[in-house]
Order: structure tokens, then C-alpha cells, then sequence
């Protein structure tokens, strides 16, 4: 038996349809160049000196230094008990919300509120308001609390702010897989005599547990990788994405942040991979039904009370974090002098140039978002809906992307680009432009981009676009005219979301910048890093008004003029 | 006049066509459709009847273009089409699940394939309103496809593959999403706009009834392989197996031992007792099967084989027997019962048959 006609028969359709030809060219090209190419160079660079060849001595040299050795233990520590923490306290969010009576309109906001945090908070929030709120000149700690020596910084510093910032990704996760479960299961072990906490622990529990491991991953990878936070808040206690960074920075050892950065990947591709091939196949086995009918909400006083006062506590702890930033900015002097000021947003735009760094950030954020969002839908499409050769290669590579730590990234365009491709000078002209950040943003942003894409298309009936290839629509048309207006609203919010992520990033940027680009991010992290905080407060401010100002903007375009809204006036 | 269609209707010839899968447990290839060979008629209407997996829905897609043929060539019209994409093929597929377009309201849907083809603005309005006269959902234009009930949703996918005027329309089971009265209402609406047409249509299905009731030819597959093709009657009186017999509706098979031929007459016995058979088949001997519809044998106390009645069943236009002759269960259905002599569970019975109802398979 030969498959060999039907192989050839199908590329010849292939080439048969140049603009499919050329796009996945363009798409290989890409991925390859601005995503392998880094990270191949870095394992080159780890292993290999112009002068003594192949050799593993970078390896050897950074694990004979203690601060490298103590950098793994901590990013892993952390690492390990945000995992923890921001499953249990996403998982009891989720919980709270799809089965417990709790319909007030506050709760409901609240929530609202949390789900939506992960979208618009720009890195450092957080690690500025907990030192703001709990440190050494803390409101909290040394006014209310009279404590004058806490301190913040460090391991549980660090914990507790990376929880906050990523529980609520779990959240969302459990909700969905909590909403996928058919309440008649848990109906038939409630009539079978079992208790409600019987019920939580022999039916619910079991068929989360591949989600529950996910979900952990998932905040692993985020945590390890996460470079925004241990950097303001870390104090001396560095991570490995810290050490990274202060590796190229301060100590210009290149092939031993080389070697570093290899690790870091090591350890987040490790993790990534058991998620990706292993938990997310599990889950989607044990949990596949879709919920029959409403399910009845548990009304017992005993359970709603504590859970719901427990939720509201988190909730609004995290609200009044946000909170802080703003009045940050206003105050003269945080912890001395509390009378309200302008000062600190007049200096932002008089002495800091903060004019141009919103120009510049939101110049190369609105430029990287429509390229993200229609490259993300261009290779969803390609994933879900055709067959072709070369697409398990772009699938992978482009949710690969998501195990790559920033700083890792960042290092790899160092590495790739300042000299040009394998140092040839070609592409050289890139380095250092705005080209390369725009490319970056791409980049970090695709992998999301492209996972709610693949969602999005795989609701829809292959043979509605099998329908208008057949009636005589080549692949373009096909695209142009049935996939892309049907996946309106996935390629909405995929603009706003890596247009949020653009001009909040910064594990990745901070390292290609340079001083013709002044960018918000880096601009707060070198004004808290000095602790200025009411400059660092003054320009956070205005970061989280942009991106809660486009994502309203965003649900407002939805509402008006999205595909569901056809939809909608009909029912 | 909305009836007719200007272009000719195309035939499709399939050449020795063969598809091979991988199957993902095993990791072996298999044949998914393995050296048909067929000829269709400009005009025609042809059912891929058979049950699933059976390699009827592949064998419409190597058509459409969707899937490549491992070997053999399609032609349509004459022309060998394996190397084009579906767009460029002249064939227009109405699918399982309509797959409308539900951001375009039912003109633009219709319009489709027009607007693709460049055909002016005022002819798509005036084609489009013709062909949704045809398919009786004039003033329907605007609306969205949602709106539609399940058959006005097909009847939009029908007009949208039609008013192209493809050289071959094809039909990927259309009415397994409707229920069973609009079914049988929507395969008569096919057959006759078909007729009306005079286009090309092939059609997969695994309702044999509405196999029957539609097609001009059956194509019957089973593993990949035809079974047996020939018209509705043929099949259905002319099984050449046991699986062509049982699938085409309910069969009774009696074991027999061919004793004697004079032309298509035969005769033959069955658990000792002699019967007449007709058989085309003219080297049958020795041991055999005869093949009975239920509606063609009769019960009463007088006949050619006696029997027992096991079960005993009124079912409205027909009262049900399951009786045992010899070792043998054969079902009946006694047609418009009222005022026959109903048997009983356990009553002892005759069947009998006219020789021309029983066919002959080798065993």
C-alpha cells in the first residue's frame, strides 16, 4: 500500500493555491528566525567559545558559583508554592461562583473584577503596593499596625504577590472545567447517601485533579519565568530570571547568562511539555460532558457564609492593591506626608519625558497588536482547519513560545541579532530599533493569540469553510470571507489583549531597549528600583487607565458590533 | 423559467479509485475505499448507500476534492479533475449540517457562489430569486439563517449549491439532521427538483429507504468495496449476498438443497420439503440459500413449509409473525391484516411464496 499518490496529489492542490504557499513560507520563515533561531543560538553560545570550542565549562562555571546554584533553589521554592497557592485560592473562586448562592451584586462585581485583573495589570503593580501597603514606611504595617521594621522583601514577598497576580488565571480555568461537569453525577452521589463534603472529595475532586495539576503547571511556568516582580520586590533574594539579567547587565558575562538562560528554558520546557502533552489530554478525558441542566446552588448557611466572606477578603484585598497605585502617585511623600499632590504626574511629563515614553509605548504596542492578532488567527485557521505538511511544525512552535521566559527570549536576541544572523550582519539593522520590539511584542503575545484562536475556530462546523472552498473560494476568500468574520470576536479581544500585554511587557524588552526608546514599563521599574515611588505610582497610573480604558473599549465594540450580536437579536 | 438549467449536466467516472487511511490505534494503513470503479450517467440520480465506515462519505469527498485518491483518477465531464482543489472542481456539495453561513442572511447565502464567479449584480438577483421560488422559501430572503427552521436551513444549502448549476451536485447525508416526517417530506422535494433539473446528483446515505425512494441507481459499499450496484429494484429482489439482502430491508434466508433446474425455474428442498425458486444464477447446486422478504411470504393453515408461531404482533398496517421452520426463524409481515385469521403464539402454521419472490444466493 502507497500513500504516495494521494501525497502528491495533495501538494500539488497546495501549490495549486499560492497564497496558502506563500503564507505558510512567511509563517515558517517567521517562527523559525524570531523563535528557534534565538534559542538555538543560546544553546550554541552555552556550549561553545571561539576559542576553546565545544565545551561544557559555562555549565560547569555557573554551578560552581553559589548565587547561581541559590538562584535555582529559590526560583523552584517559589515557584512551587505560588503553583500551590494560586490553584487552591483560583480553585475556591471557581467553586464559590458555579456552586454556591451567592447572588449579590457586589459579589458578582467582585468578581467580575478578578477575572478581569489578569488582562489589564501591567507587571509591578503589585510589588509596588505590598511594599507601599506592608513595608518598612507602610500604611498598614507602621501606621496601623505600629510594626516598623517588616520586611517585605523577599521569599514570601514574592509568594505572596506572584498568588495574587496569577490565581486568577486559575480561576478562570477551574471555571470553565467546573461549569463542564454534569450535576446529575453529583445528584446521583448526594442520593446515594453521601455527604456534601463527600461529594466534594469523591466526585468533584477525583474529576478535577488532572485540572488541578494543570493549573499549577500552568502558574509554575508563570512564576519561574516572571522577572517583573522579584526585581522590585525580590530585595537580595534573586530568582533565576533576575540572576539572568544581572548576569548580561552587570557582570557582561554573555555565555555564562547563555548557560543560565538554558537552564531556565530547561526547567520551563520541562514543565511546559508535562502540561501541554500529558495534564491538558487528561483533563480534556475526564471532563468532555457538558453540563445537562442548571445545577442546583448549595443555600447552606454553614458553607456560603465562610466561603463567601473568604472570597470577598482575597477580592477585595486585591482591589485596595490596585487601589494603592493611584493615590501613590498623589501623595507628597508615601509614609511621611500624606497631603495630596500633583507633583508627581507634572514631574512624569516635565522631567521624566513621559510624553514620549507613552508615545513611544503606545506607538509600538498598536503597531505589534493587529500583526499579533491576525498572525495568531492566520496560523489558527492553518492548525484547525487545513492539512498540509509543514503544520504540526507551526503549531508546536508557536505554543512553544509560551514556555519561554522573557528574559530567556531576550537574551537569545542578544545573542542572535546584535551581530546580525550567525553574525553575518544580516538583519543586523534591526538591533536596537524599534523593528526588534515590535517583533518581541509579537512574539510574546502569539502563543495566547493563537490558543484562544484555535478555540474559537474549533467551535465552528468544519464545513461551513469546506462549504465555500467547494461553492469556488480559494483559501484567501475563504479566510477573508467566512473564518475571520465569524471569529470576530476572538480577533477583537486578541488585538486588545496583545496590545495590553505589549505595552505592559518587560522581561524580554528591558534587555533590547535602548535609549532612543523610552518605554513605560522601564521607566517604572527604574524609578521603583530607586524608590521613587510616586514617579514609579504616577506612570503606573496611567498605564493601568490605557489598558482598562481598551479593554472597556474592547467589550464596548463587542457588544455593538460583534458576531454575537446577530446572534442576539434574534433570540 | 426557474426549471431549467442552462448548462449541461455532467457524468463522473471513477477509475479504479482507491483511498488509504492510517488507523490511529493500530498505526496500519488500510484501505478506506479500495478500487471502485464506477460510471455515472449525466443526469442521473446515484445513492453511496452503506453503513458507517463503509467508505461511501470518502468516496464523495475524493469527488468534492477534499481528499486525494491513493490511486486511481476521477473525471468529471470527461476530464481528469484529480489535481484540482475543490474550488476549481464544478461540483457543489450540500452538507450533514447545512453549514450555512450564519453571518450572512439566506440571500447572501445563496448569492455566494455567484458573487465568486463575478456573475453581474442584477442576474444574482434574478437567479437567486428563481432557485429560492424553486426550493419554496420565497420572502425569505433577509432573513438570517438562524431564523430558519431545519428544513428551511436545508432548503437555503440546496439553493446555494444549485444556483451555481454545478455539473454534479453532491450530498453529504442532507436529512440526518431532520426528523423523520420532514425527511421523507425533503427527499421527495430533492428528487423532484433533481428531475426537474436534470442535473447530475450524487447522494451518500445510510437510510436505505431513502435510498430507495430516491435514486435512479444504488451504489451499495461495505469495507471500502461496492457491494453491489444496481436500481432500487434490482437490490432489492436481486441481492447478490447476504449483507446486500440484509441491508436493503428486513430478509429471511432458508437454507435449501438444489435439486433440479429447468431454465430460471428451479427446485429445491428445504428441511425435506419441496419448493420452488427462480435463480438467473445457472451453475447453483448442491446446498444454497433462498432469500425471502417478509412482505412476500404468506401464513395460513394450508402451504408449502409448516411452521410455529413465536411471536405474534399487530403493528397497524401489518400483523408481525416470527415463525420457525425447521431450525430456521423467519419473519413475516402479513399485510393489511383486518379480517385474516390472526395466529397465535405456539399455533402450528404453513408459509407460503410464489416461486418468482424467492431469489437464490450460493451459500
Amino acid at each position: 500500500m502507497a500513500r504516495a499518490q494521494s501525497a502528491s496529489l495533495d501538494r500539488k492542490k497546495l501549490f495549486g493555491d499560492p497564497v496558502m504557499v506563500t503564507t505558510i513560507v512567511v509563517l515558517i520563515a517567521f517562527l523559525t528566525l524570531f523563535i528557534l533561531y534565538p534559542l538555538a543560538i543560546l544553546l550554541v553560545d552555552s556550549i561553545y567559545s571561539p576559542e576553546g570550542g565545544l565545551t561544557l565549562r559555562f555549565f560547569q562555571e555557573s554551578f560552581s558559583k553559589y548565587t547561581f546554584i541559590r538562584a535555582i533553589t529559590n526560583t523552584l521554592k517559589v515557584g512551587f508554592l505560588v503553583g500551590i497557592l494560586s490553584a487552591l485560592v483560583g480553585l475556591l473562586f471557581a467553586y464559590v461562583e458555579v456552586y454556591v448562592k451567592v447572588r449579590t451584586k457586589f459579589m458578582g462585581g467582585l468578581f467580575k473584577v478578578v477575572s478581569m485583573l489578569p488582562v489589564v495589570s501591567p507587571p509591578f503593580v503589585l510589588s509596588l503596593s505590598m511594599i507601599m501597603l506592608f513595608g518598612k514606611a507602610g500604611i498598614i504595617t507602621r501606621h496601623m499596625l505600629g510594626i516598623y521594621d517588616n520586611n517585605v522583601y523577599g521569599f514570601w514577598g514574592i509568594a505572596i504577590v506572584q498568588t495574587m497576580t496569577f490565581f486568577p488565571v486559575c480561576y478562570m480555568m477551574f471555571r470553565g472545567l467546573l461549569k463542564n461537569i454534569d450535576p446529575s453525577m453529583e445528584e446521583a452521589a448526594r442520593d446515594m447517601g453521601a455527604s456534601r463534603w463527600k461529594v466534594f472529595t469523591s466526585v468533584t475532586l477525583p474529576l478535577l485533579l488532572p485540572g488541578i495539576g494543570n493549573a499549577f503547571l500552568v502558574t509554575f511556568i508563570e512564576s519561574i519565568a516572571d522577572f517583573a516582580n522579584p526585581m522590585i520586590i525580590g530585595g537580595s533574594y534573586d530568582t533565576l530570571a533576575t540572576t539572568i539579567y544581572l548576569q548580561i547587565t552587570g557582570a557582561y558575562d554573555k555565555n555564562g547568562a547563555c548557560a543560565m538562560a538554558v537552564v531556565l528554558l530547561g526547567i520551563t520546557m520541562i514543565m511546559f511539555l508535562v502540561q501541554k502533552f500529558y495534564l491538558e489530554k487528561k483533563t480534556a478525558a475526564t471532563l468532555t460532558g457538558k453540563a445537562s441542566r442548571a445545577r442546583m446552588l448549595i443555600e447552606d448557611k454553614s458553607v456560603t457564609v465562610p466561603l463567601t466572606i473568604f472570597c470577598s477578603a482575597i477580592a477585595l484585598f486585591v482591589v485596595m492593591m490596585y487601589i494603592c497605585v493611584p493615590f501613590g502617585a498623589l501623595f507628597r511623600t508615601w509614609g511621611r506626608d500624606f497631603s495630596l499632590t500633583t507633583r508627581w504626574f507634572e514631574q512624569v511629563f516635565t522631567r521624566y519625558k513621559g510624553f514620549k515614553a507613552f508615545q513611544d509605548s503606545f506607538v509600538l504596542s498598536l503597531i505589534a497588536a493587529p500583526i499579533t492578532a491576525l498572525l495568531s488567527m492566520i496560523i489558527s485557521y492553518l492548525v484547525v482547519k487545513r492539512k498540509f505538511k509543514t503544520k504540526g511544525f507551526i503549531e508546536v512552535v508557536s505554543m512553544l513560545a509560551m514556555a519561554v521566559p522573557g528574559t530567556v527570549l531576550g537574551i537569545g536576541y542578544i545573542r542572535g541579532f546584535a551581530g546580525g544572523v550567525f553574525h553575518s550582519g544580516f538583519l543586523q539593522g534591526i538591533y536596537g530599533t524599534g523593528v526588534i520590539l515590535v517583533i518581541v511584542f509579537v512574539v510574546r503575545s502569539l502563543p495566547t493569540g493563537t490558543r484562544s484562536g484555535i478555540s474559537a475556530l474549533r467551535q465552528i462546523d468544519k464545513s461551513i469553510e469546506e462549504s465555500a472552498y467547494d461553492m469556488g473560494a480559494n483559501s484567501l476568500k475563504v479566510f477573508t470571507s467566512v473564518t475571520l468574520p465569524l471569529i470576530k470576536d476572538s480577533f477583537l479581544s486578541g488585538l486588545v489583549t496583545a496590545f495590553v500585554r505589549s505595552i505592559t511587557a518587560i522581561s524580554a524588552i528591558i534587555l533590547l531597549v535602548t535609549p532612543s526608546y523610552l518605554l513605560i514599563t522601564v521607566q517604572i521599574n527604574e524609578f521603583a528600583e530607586k524608590g521613587s515611588y510616586g514617579i514609579a505610582c504616577a506612570f503606573a497610573t496611567i498605564l493601568i487607565v490605557i489598558t482598562y480604558g481598551s479593554v472597556m473599549l474592547m467589550n464596548f465594540i463587542i457588544k455593538h458590533f460583534g458576531t454575537s450580536r446577530k446572534v442576539k437579536e434574534v433570540e | 423559467m426557474s426549471g431549467t438549467q442552462t448548462k449541461e449536466p455532467k457524468g463522473v467516472r471513477l477509475d479504479h479509485i482507491s483511498k488509504i487511511y492510517k488507523n490511529p490505534k493500530t498505526g496500519q494503513d488500510f484501505y478506506a475505499v479500495h478500487d471502485v470503479e464506477l460510471d455515472i450517467k449525466p443526469g442521473t440520480f446515484v445513492t453511496l448507500l452503506g453503513p458507517s465506515g463503509c467508505g461511501k462519505t470518502t468516496t464523495l469527498r475524493m469527488i468534492a476534492g477534499f481528499e486525494s485518491p491513493d490511486e486511481g483518477e476521477i473525471y468529471l465531464g470527461g476530464e481528469p479533475i484529480n489535481e484540482l482543489t475543490p474550488n476549481k472542481r464544478d461540483t457543489a456539495m450540500v452538507f450533514q449540517s447545512y453549514a450555512l453561513f450564519p453571518h450572512y442572511n439566506v440571500f447572501d447565502n445563496v448569492a455566494y457562489g455567484l458573487k465568486l464567479r463575478g456573475v453581474p449584480k442584477n442576474e444574482i438577483k434574478e437567479r437567486v430569486t428563481n432557485i429560492l421560488k424553486l426550493v419554496e422559501l420565497t420572502d425569505m430572503e433577509q432573513r438570517m439563517t438562524n431564523q430558519l427552521s431545519g428544513g428551511q436551513q436545508q432548503r437555503v444549502a440546496l439553493a446555494r449549491a444549485l444556483v451555481v448549476e454545478p455539473g454534479v451536485l453532491l450530498f453529504d447525508e442532507p436529512l440526518s439532521n431532520l426528523d423523520a416526517k420532514l425527511r421523507v417530506q425533503m427527499r421527495t422535494e430533492i428528487r423532484r427538483i433533481q428531475q426537474a433539473l436534470g442535473i447530475t446528483a450524487i447522494y451518500v446515505t445510510h437510510d436505505q429507504s431513502e435510498a430507495m425512494a430516491i435514486s435512479d441507481n444504488i451504489i451499495l459499499m461495505k469495507g471500502g468495496v461496492i457491494a453491489q450496484m444496481g436500481s432500487p429494484t434490482e437490490i432489492y429482489y436481486h441481492p447478490n449476498s447476504e449483507f446486500v439482502a440484509d441491508f436493503i430491508g428486513e430478509c429471511n434466508f432458508l437454507p435449501c438443497t438444489v435439486t433440479g433446474r429447468e431454465g430460471e425455474d428451479v427446485t429445491a428442498e428445504v428441511y425435506g420439503h419441496p419448493v420452488k425458486v427462480r435463480s438467473e444464477h445457472d451453475k447453483l447446486e448442491g446446498a444454497a440459500e433462498i432469500v425471502l422478504r417478509p412482505e412476500a411470504i404468506e401464513i395460513a393453515d394450508q402451504g408449502l413449509l409448516p411452521c410455529k408461531v413465536e411471536l405474534s404482533c399487530f403493528m397497524g398496517s401489518y400483523q408481525n409473525y416470527h415463525v420457525r421452520v425447521g431450525d430456521t426463524l423467519v419473519k413475516i409481515a402479513d399485510n393489511c391484516p383486518i379480517g385474516k385469521k390472526t395466529f397465535q403464539v405456539g399455533d402450528d402454521a404453513f408459509i407460503s411464496f410464489r416461486s418468482e419472490c424467492a431469489h437464490l444466493l450460493e451459500t
